[in-house]
């Protein structure tokens, strides 16, 4: 009730001199309509930024076995083979955190079309996730592999860029036969270009398959020579070059027999894959992705509390960081232009309501005369002055809406909605009312009666 | 019991390095539905006594009994409140919202009042005022559409609104011709007689007082009591204003 007198009295004390309320609000319009229009289109952007930053990876994790030790000599992590494709299943399942998830079988070996070959830095064995989770489902030719083919370890493969100039030279790779360790694989798509990752890499130099394909058809152990001829020969054929080129690695160790291959039996799974590839919804969200998955695999792999993980986590933390500290960057920006036209258009509310007490004078010593307090004073011109700024910040809001739709709609910038912005820039109008309301407020409440009332 | 009991009120200014006593030892009782006029010269500190009276301001010293209750001590709030309920201000230039009309001129008072009306309560009675004022056409005028005689009566509707049993009037008829004039006062007679307002007026026109039923004429910051007020015509003030460091002061007080 009383809020909304004091409030009716300082819309009728502004409507009085219409002209000058505007061209007082011009300020605060401009400056959160600036700012509006500002974070919108930072937001915008910001937002490009980090997709384009997540299409290197920012969100994925990437689980590797852990390490397998023996008479305290290490043999680094990946080195016992604990994983398993239904880990992978599990933590989809699961963890809410996580988006999806592709097990990962590598190998490192020869691919040959017609009279060309080419060793790819990556041969990955997988599912159509992984295309998800690396954000590369866009291919330049062709289509993916399917879930069926992963399932029946269909003989089809996606190849990327550089290791399609490298075997076809030109000419469309769809549906040809490429041969992988005299195993051939149908070319169903071609990936699109992802050029170098931050490492230097030629990501677009690989080779995809059903991991099944790759792990029961091509590898039975996970790296093999990357030699493929010597691969070929190491049958029982009979090759009197066997001798001058050997092929097989020389065996430090002696051969267990098959009594001791009895007694000690080695832990075998029934499958098991190099890597769980994950994605994390987002970059936030990667710590809580890190948790579940931890807990779900302990508890899949029966790890005792106290005892270490038989598998490591890995993040692009230093991916993660750079986005992180580019968007923090570009807010910080943001909030220093903002609060530099916000504070303008403060300072234009506070000089022109110095203006409007003086000449208002005669009125608040009038006020004061039939019975208003001081508080009552400055309550008035307080009001005033949060009136002006928000219906200035409500203005601005329209405006720079309006101002980042166009961007959006002419310029084809990327823009994006931003509610807090909106909430902070009400917010902020309001606090500027209140700041540089209250010198003048104060000062008109501070006046005497006699004095306001022979005010010429 | 007296409406207003003075005792000995003393008010002096402080300018720069020296004091000036403006009013010096005013003693003065007015009952209620009296109809007093405040003559006194320029500089005499008429004004500065009827800021006092008004609780626009402090005496330096003396005290001052408002239907029974010690006023002068009274803090800032507290006289607004006073000023709000009890007191009723008419001035010399009307002194009303530019731009507001009638209506919510006369409204005005009623939104500092302790206990809250109602918007639509606040306007109801700021229109019976007007109407008993004959300005019921005139509701939604805005000042610069009125005459100045409307605009005083607007004025006095004002003062009027919260009901107080006194009104205080600075020079009503200053700004008005002859015949607005005596409209203007007829009315002042007329709430004081039917409604039983006291009425103190202050004026240095001789036929302005002789409409008060009583005169009290201050001089040089004392009551000329009983004695015939020096007779000042209308203007003559701006031709011969008495020097001195009094009227100076006066000056500062008020408008003299």
């Amino acid at each position: 009730m009383r809020v909304y007198r004091t409030a009716r009295t300082a819309m009728t004390a502004l409507g009085r001199n219409p002209m000058r309320a505007l061209l007082t609000t011009l300020g605060i319009v401009i400056g959160v309509g600036a700012v509006i229009a500002m974070m919108e289109i930072g937001t915008g952007s910001s937002a490009a930024i980090q997709k384009s930053i997540a299409t290197m990876g920012a969100n994925v994790l990437l689980v590797v076995p852990g390490t397998a030790a023996s008479g305290g000599v290490s043999f680094g992590a990946g080195s016992v083979t604990t994983l398993t494709p239904q880990d992978g299943e599990a933590i989809l399942r699961e963890s809410p955190a996580v988006r999806n998830v592709a097990p990962i079988v590598r190998a490192r070996t020869q691919v040959v079309y017609g009279n060309r070959n080419w060793v790819p830095q990556q041969m990955i064995g997988t599912t159509p996730a992984f295309l998800d989770i690396r954000d590369w489902t866009n291919l330049a030719e062709g289509e993916a592999f399917t879930e069926r083919d992963v399932l029946n370890a269909n003989k089809v493969c996606l190849i990327g860029r550089t290791l399609a100039r490298e075997l076809f030279q030109g000419e469309s790779p769809i549906g040809r036969e490429i041969r992988v360790k005299n195993v051939s694989f149908r070319v169903v798509g071609v990936l699109g270009a992802k050029g170098a990752n931050m490492m230097g890499s030629d990501q677009d130099d690989i080779l995809l398959a059903p991991w099944t394909t790759l792990k029961y058809r091509v590898t039975g152990s996970t790296l093999g020579s990357p030699n493929q001829s010597a691969a070929a020969t190491t049958g029982s054929t009979v090759n009197t070059l066997n001798r001058l080129y050997p092929s097989e690695a020389p065996q430090i160790y002696p051969k267990p027999s098959e009594a001791q291959a009895a007694n000690t039996p080695l832990m075998v799974r029934f499958t098991n894959i190099d890597q769980l590839l994950a994605a994390a919804n987002s970059p936030e969200e990667i710590p809580a992705a890190i948790r579940q998955m931890t807990e779900i695999l302990r508890e899949r792999h029966r790890i005792r509390d106290g005892q270490p993980d038989d598998f490591t986590i890995r993040d692009m933390t230093e991916m993660t960081n750079t986005l992180t500290s580019t968007t923090r960057l570009m807010t910080n920006l943001l909030l220093c232009v903002a609060m530099i036209s916000l504070v303008v258009g403060g300072v234009g509310i506070m000089n022109i309501m110095l203006v409007s007490v003086t000449e208002r004078t005669r009125e608040i010593g009038l006020r004061m005369a039939v019975g208003a307090r001081a508080r009552d004073i400055l309550r008035q011109f307080l009001v005033e002055a949060v009136v002006l700024c928000l219906v200035g910040g409500a203005a601005g809001i329209l405006l720079g809406h309006g101002g980042s739709r166009l961007v959006e709609l002419f310029l084809r910038w990327p823009v994006a909605t931003s509610l807090p912005a909106i909430a902070a820039a009400v917010l902020v109008s309001a606090s500027v009312g209140i700041i540089f309301g209250f010198y003048p407020a104060w000062k008109a409440s501070r006046m005497d009666p006699i004095d306001a009332l022979r005010y010429e | 019991m007296e409406l207003i009991e003075l005792r000995d009120i003393c008010k002096t200014y402080r300018l720069g390095d020296i004091d000036v006593p403006v009013l010096k030892g005013v003693s003065l009782q007015i009952a209620r539905r009296e109809m007093v006029a405040l003559m006194g010269a320029s500089g005499s500190g008429k004004s500065t006594l009827m800021n006092i009276l008004g609780c626009l301001d402090r005496p330096t010293s003396g005290q001052y009994w408002l239907d029974g209750r010690e006023v002068s001590r009274l803090s800032a709030d507290e006289r607004a409140q006073l000023r709000n309920q009890t007191f009723g201000f008419v001035f010399q230039n009307f002194n009303l919202l530019p731009r507001t009309s009638a209506l919510d001129n006369v409204a005005m008072p009623l939104a500092y009042m302790a206990g809250h009306l109602s918007e639509r309560q606040a306007r109801r009675q700021a229109r019976e005022v007007l109407e008993r004022l004959g300005l019921g056409d005139r509701l939604d005028h805005h000042p610069s559409q009125l005459s100045g005689g409307q605009q005083q009566r607007v004025a006095i509707a004002r003062a009027l609104v919260n009901h107080p049993p006194l009104i205080f009037a600075d020079e009503p008829t200053g700004n008005l011709d002859s015949r607005t004039s005596g409209e203007v006062l007829q009315l002042f007679q007329e709430l004081n007689r039917e409604d039983h307002i006291t009425i103190i007026i202050v004026t240095h026109d001789a036929m302005v007082a002789r409409s008060a039923r009583r005169t009290v004429c201050i001089h040089d910051g004392l009551l000329q009591d009983g004695a015939q007020c020096v007779p000042s015509e209308t203007g003559a003030e701006a031709v011969a204003r008495p020097a001195g460091p009094a009227s100076l002061a006066a000056e500062m007080g008020g408008s003299g």
